[in-house]
């Protein structure tokens, strides 16, 4: 084939002219492939508040409901419980909180609205999983001064009875606390709180 | 017949084709046993894409049914309990043989100069292979399935910035749901197979282009006879086609053996958490991955830290991709490395295989410092293996291949 008569400077503009629109036609096309993979509005509307009923909750006891797909937990915490909690303080992560999701009425020593029932999501901040409840008389191997909290079976990261995190173990943070609101004394709102943050 | 493979050849390469890859495609003559395993993995891929295929037809993916299809294929379906525990373990097995095959790579150096690219597609086929296996092990949407998937993918949410956004747009929710297991199943059987089978083509055309290595790790190619063969080569076929004929029988027995007496392998290769549908509510008590993630799950474990867990296992297996530029040895087979790069290699597959089963067990502080005793083994494997190979005396590597 002859070269001759070929004017490289068109053959270029054109190479790469055809490569830029191409490339913008190839970046406007991938946009809605990849936005596909958002959440669609069904699963983004679906985070309606649950109302939780707590009077029928014993002491020391833990109930679970769904909020978001995700496990909220309440803990009815007893008065040895509480006063316990200080104590843990030395070996923890995050123990005023700093740096951990909370609303700001929970961002208190006891993580609560009212002391004797947290809640909290009871999810790792980990990688994900859901922790154990395991109280200080429950046959654990935490140790011996294990004051009771939450453990995590996946990686081994372990929380207080206020969500906090212990030093030394994967979890970056303490447990989220969710928005959550008493519409009376013996009823929650847990994902909502009306603007009380 | 041979006007009709005239009339194909003035069409289609038909009879190049087979002298380039079978033929012709001269492998040399002192393979051993090790060299099974890139055939079985070929046979798994074969099982594997058949009876995914006949799985699709009765599977639904779909959070509320996907669960009781499974069982509906294990219990109704005639032959539904076979097809589905050939899959079940032909997943395990995918993960045996090419874990064999791999480490036949470490041992004889098939990694080296000219086999590069071999070795990077390959590994380009073991990440594949990964994503394929993970996403499939949701696909039953049982507790593990769940929150196995869940913590993958909250591995994603361990990086800076894009994190929380990546691993929600994996997701498409907020939690483990519907969405993600349906997107799961259509990259399980479409995408991924596609790559797969992409790769394992790539991977055998860069391997005839340079020839198959040998135990001894020396070039045939070097020593040819007058007509241009390597004096140490035989013809694939009929050679080495019907000498792995009677290894796959083999190998299928033995798989036959595991499929209809313990497809669950007491566990291992099916967990028993996962014969419970997925609750997003409750982690079962000791959740673990399937065995042949274990090992890299033990390093993320081993490591007090979120995002340094999470590089750490990613570096475990971008190490691996490295090995080509890592290794300084004058030889390539073991056998005539000196004695460090035994023990290096002797070292690396304990740990190996160490952090396989603690992977498995529950944490305590104990078995953590073990994991990360064997965390730091492993990867010095890689660190170090300039300098060890570099100072090491060597044996000669001989002229022409050994029968041994």
């Amino acid at each position: 084939m002859s070269t001759e008569g070929v004017n490289k400077g068109r053959r270029r503009f054109l190479t790469a002219a055809t490569v830029g629109v191409g490339g913008v036609g190839v970046a406007f096309a991938a946009f809605p492939f990849l936005a596909y993979w958002q959440p669609s509005a069904r699963a983004q509307a679906a985070g309606a508040p649950v109302e939780v009923d707590i009077s029928k909750i014993e002491l020391g006891q833990r109930v679970t409901v769904e909020w978001r797909g995700k496990p909220v937990w309440i803990v009815r915490r007893t008065p040895d419980m509480l006063e316990a909690l200080p104590s843990n303080d030395g070996h923890l992560r995050d123990p005023a909180s700093d740096s951990s999701i909370q609303p700001d009425y929970a961002k208190n020593p006891t993580r609560a609205i009212k002391d004797e029932y947290l809640v909290v999501i009871g999810i790792c901040t980990h990688l994900g999983c859901s922790p154990g409840y395991v109280k200080a008389d429950d046959v654990h191997n935490l140790g011996a001064d294990w004051k009771g909290g939450f453990f995590c079976p996946c990686h081994g990261s372990r929380f207080d009875l206020a969500g906090r995190v212990f030093q030394g173990v994967p979890a970056p943070t303490n447990l989220t606390i969710p928005p959550y609101m008493y519409l009376s004394d013996t009823r929650l709102l847990v994902g909502e709180d009306k603007g009380a943050a | 017949m041979n006007s009709l493979i005239n009339w194909i050849d003035a069409r289609f390469p038909l009879m190049s084709l087979w002298n380039d890859h079978m033929g012709q495609y001269y492998a040399p003559k002192n393979f051993n046993f090790w060299y099974y395993f890139g055939v079985f993995s070929l046979v798994v891929l074969v099982i594997q894409i058949l009876t995914g295929i006949f799985l699709t037809m009765n599977y639904k993916p779909d959070a509320q049914t996907a669960f009781a299809s499974v069982e509906y294929i294990m219990r109704d379906v005639d032959y539904g309990w076979l097809i589905r525990y050939m899959h079940s373990t032909g997943a395990s097995f995918f993960f045996i043989v090419v874990y064999i095959h791999m480490f036949r790579g470490l041992m004889y150096g098939s990694y080296r100069k000219p086999r590069e690219l071999v070795w990077l597609i390959g590994m380009a086929i073991y990440l594949s292979l990964m994503g394929e296996a993970f996403m499939g092990y949701l696909l039953p949407w049982g507790q593990m399935s769940f929150w196995g998937a869940q913590v993958i993918i909250s591995l994603f949410g361990a990086l800076p910035i894009v994190g929380e956004d990546l691993s929600l747009w994996i997701r498409g929710d907020y939690v483990i749901a519907d969405a993600t297991l349906n997107r799961f199943f259509a990259l399980h059987v479409v995408a991924l197979p596609i790559v797969i089978l992409g790769l394992v083509v790539l991977h055998i055309i860069a391997l005839h282009e340079v020839g198959s290595n040998n135990p001894d790790g020396v070039e045939i190619k070097k020593k040819k006879d007058e007509n241009g063969k390597p004096l140490d080569g035989i013809p694939f076929h009929p050679y080495y086609s019907v000498k792995d004929m009677a290894g796959v029988i083999a190998f299928l027995i033995v798989f036959a053996g595991v499929m209809f007496y313990i497809p669950e392998m007491g566990g291992y290769f099916l967990e028993a958490a996962n014969f419970v549908p997925a609750d997003p509510l409750k982690t079962p008590a000791h959740i673990a991955p399937v065995w042949y993630f274990t090992p890299f799950y033990a390093i993320l474990r081993a490591v007090p830290d979120k995002l340094i867990g999470v590089v750490a296992m990613g570096g475990a297996i971008f190490c691996l991709f490295l090995l080509p530029w890592l290794d300084r040895s004058p030889v390539k087979s073991i056998r005539y490395k000196g004695p460090l790069s035994k023990i290096a290699l002797f070292l690396f597959a304990i740990s190996f295989i160490t952090l396989g089963v603690l992977g498995l067990l529950p944490a305590t502080p104990m078995l953590t410092l073990v994991a990360r005793i064997a965390s730091v083994i492993y990867f010095a494997f890689f660190i170090l293996m300039p300098i060890y190979t570099s100072i090491e005396s060597t044996k000669p590597e001989p002229e022409r291949v050994t029968m041994k």
